[in-house]
């Protein structure tokens, strides 16, 4: 397990982002996937005094902060109103109410893991990071881009006309995803976000309705691994972007 | 680093080292409900109310209870007996080892939904790794339970 040295609740974003420009100190997020990391943690800068952990909700958009978790984004009511229960769909099965209650919005993007139903689903919407240097960036431009050592402030979801659906399979409730999935129509395009490929969520646009599935599942990498093998996870990448499709209304 | 927090209702003050976690302290102040199982964050058996909220005190620095309240089982025992003989009736738990655990996320879905359905009963405690019983003798006593009241 991690060793930390010491501990520092940051008391400006400028102090925590000067702290974590040394490669032996670590942003904390919710702590649940760090804490296994193996090796030393020189100083853990803590967000948690820095009022990130609020969602804000205006007419144009969503303002999610680093520090709000994932329970919390699970019941915001606007969250649910407009993804039609998408977002809380999508973290309602990662392990329990008390790991929600400790993960972060900003740790699961941050991370950019692969098993993550966080990024998927948020890639599919129109959202954006802001990051204390970096500014407000797509987040399917961040998605592709390398860790460094910048601050996560908050993901903002703007509210375009959408309609989206998520669905993931598991191989049991709470494990992570086999395949991962967020299908969203906005303005006349078509968005399909995969993830658990299980390298990190992937977006794919497309404008036609009819074999949006396929495309998907033909543009979608996908690789083999204990929960199951390239060809199944591009199988179920077809059957789900056409399921979602269907709910959708576009099929 | 000193920290200060409520336990159990009871104020305290306290000398922890930076990656000290909140299981290794709580159970140092000698609440020995709090057991550490998986130790990966996914069993449920470490979960503690922090702020009436359930979180995983296995993953949890000690210095983040700092200014906050923490209750384990050995605060709640009057809240816990209401419902823990409905569960013990179905002979859910064997080995027990998990119960700790449950009780404290059955705690907190009871006062968050005090009238739950079945399905909401076993989305809330799919945090809660139980290897002797299959689950469904937890889900009966609670619903007895809930029953009981509108009795």
């Amino acid at each position: 397990m991690m060793t930390i040295q010491k501990y520092v609740r940051a008391q400006s974003l400028e102090e925590a982002w000067q702290l974590n420009q040394s490669k032996r100190n670590r942003v904390l997020g919710g702590m649940l996937w760090l804490r296994l990391g193996k090796g030393s943690v020189n100083t853990a800068i803590d967000l948690c005094d820095l009022g990130l952990d609020t969602i804000e909700e205006t007419e144009e958009q969503f303002s999610i902060g680093a520090m709000a978790t994932l329970r919390d984004i699970e019941l915001h009511k606007g969250l649910d109103i407009y993804s039609n229960g998408a977002i809380a769909g999508a973290v309602k099965d990662i392990v329990g109410v008390q790991f929600r209650n400790m993960a972060t919005v900003g740790g699961s993007i941050w991370g950019r893991f692969g098993f993550s139903d966080v990024l998927t689903v948020f890639l599919a919407l129109d959202s954006y990071v802001e990051l204390y240097k970096g500014g407000i960036i797509p987040l399917e431009q961040f998605s592709k881009m390398k860790k460094d050592n910048d601050i996560l402030l908050r993901l903002i979801v703007r509210k375009a006309p959408c309609k989206i659906v998520y669905t993931s399979m598991r191989n049991q409730r709470t494990d992570f995803p086999v395949i991962a999935c967020a299908v969203a129509r906005i303005g006349g395009e078509y968005r399909a976000s995969i993830g658990a490929r299980p390298a990190r969520a992937i977006l794919i646009r497309g404008e036609q309705a009819e074999g949006f599935p396929s495309f998907v599942a033909e543009n979608a990498p996908t690789e083999g691994n204990i929960r199951g093998s390239a060809a199944y996870r591009t199988h179920l990448i077809r059957v789900l972007v056409e399921r979602s499709m269907t709910e959708l209304g576009g099929m | 680093m000193e920290i200060k927090l409520k336990l159990n209702g009871r104020s305290i003050t306290a000398s922890v080292e930076a990656d000290t976690v909140l299981l290794d302290f709580l159970r140092q102040k000698g609440c020995l409900s709090v057991k550490r199982g998986c130790d990966t964050s996914n069993c449920g058996l470490c979960t503690v109310l922090m702020d009436g909220r359930p979180i995983l005190s296995c993953s949890t620095l000690a210095v983040r209870a700092n200014g906050h309240e923490i209750c384990t089982l050995e605060g709640l025992q009057e809240e816990a007996a209401d419902f823990v003989g409905f569960i013990a009736d179905q002979g859910a738990d064997q080995c027990g080892f998990c119960n700790p655990g449950l009780v404290m996320n059955t705690i907190a879905l009871l006062r968050e939904d005090p009238d739950p359905t079945d399905d909401k009963i076993r989305a809330y405690l799919a945090g809660n790794l139980c290897r002797c019983s299959g689950y469904d003798g937890q889900l009966r006593g609670i619903r007895n339970y809930l029953d009981s009241r509108k009795a």
